[in-house]
């Protein structure tokens, strides 16, 4: 176990977690983040289902990577990708028939997530499959964390439910908890993911942006003729 | 390692062919390649294709047995949830054997349809030109386009008679089409339950068409306007006393007290949409062009009054 978790697998295992987090600094798997979140069970299922996808196409696109051709190269890893995905689809109707029926097209999507593509484009495409495949996983995690703590979010506030557990008491029912009907619809998403991207840059401020342009305080036209 | 030796032994078993031969010498040859000469790009294409579809047929073809069992049983599940048969120990596929029993029947007429009901897919046939019909639009109120001549339901029997009556109706919401199952009992007019086994409402809003409490709400309702004096016009249904389907529901909560109510469901509080589709397929698969010929025959065997 000592020499699995060398510094360079122990970096590409937990990096992504905060410091170079797929969703809130790369702003990657945005789309599938926002769809599967209304409830902690779906997004469970399918933080699991990208993790696994991330690692496997990872290994085995870095697998082959001395042997791709680099004019068809996408098409080699989407190909991985795609398989792996189709695959994961039918273990879930195999074995988890009642998530998959709500997860049902966002499985298919793994295909198109940012995350696994761009894993395989600028990781395992440079590095041998076994730190390839730590790397998915980590990233996978990375992706899971933002995807729970969005799911907690929207789930709590949107039904008062947790995991389909009652935690708060609804109106509906003669309870005190009226549910904010917004969190349960995808643009929520993108308030919790704005919001935690805030938190993150604040506690670790080496992940600001540089400021690309700033609005000048002098108007153009007084500075003419010196351009 | 015996494996080892094994896969040495198939090895130099292979070696034999000259195809085989071949075959690794070629192979050798490709990988020495460089990268982006067009021999090698086609050959790694063909073979990462090759390799990819045999994982994905594999795990397809598999799968298929527990995948397809997987169907039919939550879909027995639906069909006992529905008829309140379902408990959390219920054993699925002895109660379903015991106490269900399949039909077909022809919407038309309302007459039970020859056939293997067991082996009769409904949204399939819906799907199939020759056993289906267009539905046209003005009558098209639940938005489904076509219908199969042939529906199947399902009788809950006890101790030889039929205790209700489980159909199947469908029609389109707010972003999905809902399939699902309404129970009704023996006088074809009462409702037991109602239950959507394939939606993607809203999840919290429209979703809330599988909430537990709100499908309680249907318990006892009734669907056809109840009237005075059968005129003959309206054939059958009005023969025994009974009108054109009136169920819907309303917005916010029905008042017990009030007349009507028991033709009224609580809407889903902010779903106006999934609410409406709800009360149109609910009207539509009880109407004429459902099964009110059907239900309307039901009423005269069993000789309910309504």
């Amino acid at each position: 176990m000592n020499e699995l978790l060398n510094d360079e697998t122990k970096k590409v295992l937990v990096e992504p977690l905060v410091e170079n987090n797929p969703i809130t600094l790369q702003v990657l798997g945005i789309c599938s983040a926002l769809a599967v979140t209304s409830q902690m069970s779906t997004s469970l299922i399918m933080a699991l289902a990208l993790t696994m996808v991330t690692a496997f196409s990872s290994a085995a696109i870095a697998a082959i990577r001395n042997h791709i051709p680099s004019s068809i190269r996408i098409i080699v890893q989407m190909t991985i990708i795609a398989s792996l995905v189709i695959v994961v689809d039918q273990l879930l109707k195999a074995f988890a028939y009642d998530i998959s029926k709500q997860l049902s097209v966002f499985v298919g999507l793994i295909i198109t997530n940012c995350i696994v593509m761009g894993r395989a484009e600028a990781y395992a495409m440079k590095n041998p499959p076994l730190e390839s495949f730590i790397d998915g996983i980590g990233n996978g995690l990375g992706y899971s964390v933002i995807l729970i703590v969005v799911a907690f979010f929207r789930e709590v506030f949107g039904s008062g439910k947790l995991l389909g557990f009652e935690v708060f008491h609804l109106t509906k029912d003669g309870g005190w908890y009226d549910p904010n009907g917004l969190m349960l619809l995808p643009p929520s998403a993108f308030f919790i993911i704005g919001l935690l991207i805030w938190v993150v840059r604040e506690w670790k401020p080496k992940q600001r942006e540089a400021i690309e342009f700033k609005i000048m305080s002098i108007s153009h036209g007084e500075q003419g003729g010196h351009h | 390692m015996p494996k080892c030796e094994k896969l040495k032994q198939v090895s130099e078993k292979l070696e034999q062919y000259p195809q085989y031969r071949t075959f690794k010498a070629y192979c050798q040859k490709v990988l020495g390649l460089g990268n982006d000469s067009l021999e090698k790009t086609i050959a790694i294409a063909v073979a990462l294709c090759l390799v990819c579809a045999v994982f994905v047929s594999f795990s397809a073809v598999a799968l298929k047995p527990l995948q397809v069992s997987n169907k039919a049983l939550d879909m027995k599940k639906n069909i006992l949830d529905v008829a309140g048969l379902l408990k959390a120990d219920t054993d699925i596929e002895k109660a379903f054997s015991e106490k269900i029993e399949s039909k077909l029947v022809n919407l038309e007429t309302g007459e039970y349809a020859e056939g293997d009901a067991n082996a009769y897919d409904q949204r399939k046939a819906a799907k199939d030109p020759a056993q289906s019909i267009a539905i046209t639009k003005e009558k098209d109120i639940a938005h489904i386009r076509l219908k199969a001549k042939v529906a199947k339901v399902y009788l809950v029997k006890e101790g030889g008679e039929t205790k209700s009556i489980i159909l199947p109706i469908s029609g389109y919401g707010l972003w999905s089409t809902l399939y699902g199952f309404l129970s009704v009992e023996a006088d074809g007019q009462t409702v037991q339950s109602i239950n959507f086994y394939d939606q993607a409402e809203t999840p919290g809003l429209g979703g809330e068409v599988v909430n537990p409490n709100w499908r309680a709400l249907w318990k006892g309702k009734k669907i056809y306007a109840e009237t005075e004096q059968a005129s003959s016009e309206k054939g059958l249904i009005a023969e025994a006393g009974i009108g054109e389907p009136a169920l819907s529901l309303i917005k916010g909560t029905v008042d017990n007290t009030k007349a009507g109510s028991q033709y009224q469901v609580d809407g889903l509080a902010g779903a106006t949409l999934t609410s409406t589709g709800v009360t149109n397929l609910v009207r539509y698969w009880t109407s004429k062009e459902g099964f009110a010929p059907y239900l309307a025959k039901v009423r005269t065997v069993t000789g309910a009054k309504s």
